[in-house]
């Protein structure tokens, strides 16, 4: 699956490129789903040996082991598959706890994984226009409801129902870096009741 | 006119030799009241009449930016320079009345850094001193190290070895000591900031180590004052005044616009700021771009000069000024 191109939008949404290696002595890539194609075809340009000091963390989610095969044929230092991100942000953070200025961070795959894995890094002290990204695969997203704060994973229709208060929302472009989620609005907040009927705009 | 800032009129109340090339001035408001706050890192502009001559130089404050009551700076004497430095040395006694600039910062800590590592060559200690002082008031993580010729020359490595003796090393040229770099940068906690203030070969040599290390762009600063240069007398026609005025050997086109009465912006005066940019309308010569604020396709466009520390050779300069 190629990369995703997404319509121009407001200035807080986030953009997203391709990865390229860059010099360090230290690399983490961490993936979910087709997000390991990003991986696979960077590892056709990088310098050799750059895999030998790369820590590759993946979450095959639906992928299953379509890809888990391949990312280990790449020889990485060290190479996790985890069940979800929730598994894999313990180790996510004793790695960037132990890293050192130079460590290069590379994100792929769906916006929910980047977003997440982009604020770990950057409380961790990387400044987040140095972190690269690519995304891969679902463009479902990752919302917060404005109303109860609780967040929902995986939205792909519009509105949709906040699993944790039950209002339905409205699903804007608007991205908080701090919560690495987007902002979901109540759609009948003016006239209760009078809720549009879902389209599925992400897949 | 210095882009929004105001001028503070000043007595000089104390000038002390620190060693046999620098020298600490010492200035209090001269209607006694207190000094505008700054941040470390800040510096100010400080006006000199000598003679017939206007000098505005920059110079790093590196008094503690909790103390309102005076600012310090350090001048280190150049022999070869343009007579700014010799001026001061020379001509500051306590009790002359100054004019300076409200402080401005183009170098200040990026206070979201976990760690603050800087390197400093020489006279580049100045603004480190300023913000250690501020660091150290808030128990902040810092490390400097700090190159110098030699012991005699080292100003002020004794006292903030002594205030500082985990955090602070000094490097001596004449002992053949020679910070370990690579070393030194790739040893670094995630969420470093890299700080450099030295001569231009240390700010490249620092900053070219730590981009091949990986470090990002943003956690890199550096601060190099520029003095500008001396050259060919030339002519330039400022278009928006109507005026044709005369650039001498020893002076920079900014003093020259300066002293024909037009008013152009400029900030730090070293070619660091971006402040006093100018479009250049036309031109049949060649530019003496020093700057390094314009990017090389600006330096080749012909398009824009700094006259801060740039200047021109040959027949025809028109200036949008």
């Amino acid at each position: 699956m190629p990369k995703t191109a997404f319509e121009p939008s407001i200035k807080s949404r986030p953009i997203y490129g391709t990865l390229e290696p860059r010099p360090g002595k230290s690399h983490l890539m961490i993936a979910d789903a087709e997000g390991a194609e990003a991986i696979l075809d960077l590892a056709k340009s990088t310098p050799k040996g750059m895999f030998d000091h790369t820590h590759i963390i993946y979450i095959p989610k639906k992928t299953g082991e379509t890809f888990t095969g391949r990312l280990r044929e790449l020889n990485p230092a060290q190479c996790y598959v985890g069940p979800s991100y929730e598994a894999a942000l313990p180790r996510l953070r004793r790695v960037l706890n132990d890293a050192h200025m130079g460590l290069q961070v590379y994100l792929s795959g769906s916006e929910g994984l980047m977003g997440q894995a982009m604020l770990e890094a950057t409380n961790a002290g990387i400044p987040h226009s140095a972190i690269q990204t690519e995304h891969r695969g679902s463009t479902a997203r990752r919302m917060q409801c404005v109303h109860c704060k609780g967040i929902t994973e995986d939205v792909t229709t519009d509105p949709f129902q906040c699993a944790h208060c039950g209002l339905h929302l409205f699903v804007r472009d608007h991205y908080s870096r701090r919560i690495a989620a987007f902002q979901g609005v109540r759609v009948d907040a003016e006239e209760p009741g009078n809720v549009p009927e879902p389209v599925e705009r992400f897949k | 006119m210095s882009a929004g800032t105001d001028k503070i009129a000043v007595t000089v109340t104390n000038v002390v030799p620190v060693n046999e090339l620098v020298t600490r001035f010492r200035f209090a408001r001269t209607d006694g009241g207190l000094m505008p706050t700054f941040s470390g890192g800040a510096h100010t502009v400080v006006e000199m009449k000598d003679g017939a001559t206007m000098r505005l130089n920059p110079y790093s404050l590196m008094s503690d930016p909790a103390d309102r009551t005076a600012y310090t700076i350090s001048v280190r004497r150049d022999d070869q320079g343009r007579g700014g430095s010799l001026f001061m040395h020379r001509n500051v006694k306590p009790g002359l009345e100054m004019v300076i600039s409200n402080p401005v910062n183009l170098f200040p800590l990026d206070l979201r850094a976990k760690k603050h590592l800087m390197i400093a060559g020489g006279i580049g200690i100045t603004p480190f001193i300023a913000q250690i002082k501020q660091l150290a008031a808030s128990n902040g993580n810092f490390e400097l190290h700090y190159s110098v010729r030699t012991a005699s020359l080292a100003s002020y490595a004794d006292e903030l070895s002594t205030a500082h003796p985990t955090r602070v090393h000094i490097y001596h040229d004449d002992k053949k000591q020679v910070i370990d770099l690579e070393n030194l940068l790739d040893g670094q906690p995630l969420g470093t900031h890299l700080y450099v203030c030295g001569p231009k070969g240390m700010i490249k040599w620092v900053r070219g180590t730590a981009e091949g290390l990986g470090w990002p762009r943003e956690a890199v600063h550096d601060e190099e004052f520029l003095a500008p240069p001396s050259g060919k007398p030339f002519e330039v026609k400022l278009a928006v005044s109507n005026k044709v005025i005369q650039v001498g050997e020893h002076q920079s086109l900014l003093e020259a616009i300066e002293a024909a009465g037009v008013d152009a912006p400029y900030l730090c005066r070293g070619g660091a700021c971006g402040q006093c940019e100018t479009d250049v309308i036309g031109y049949d010569g060649k530019f003496l771009h020093n700057d390094h604020w314009l990017t090389e396709e600006q330096h080749a466009s012909g398009k824009k000069i700094m006259p801060c520390v740039s200047r021109f050779e040959g027949k025809t300069l028109v200036l949008d000024r």
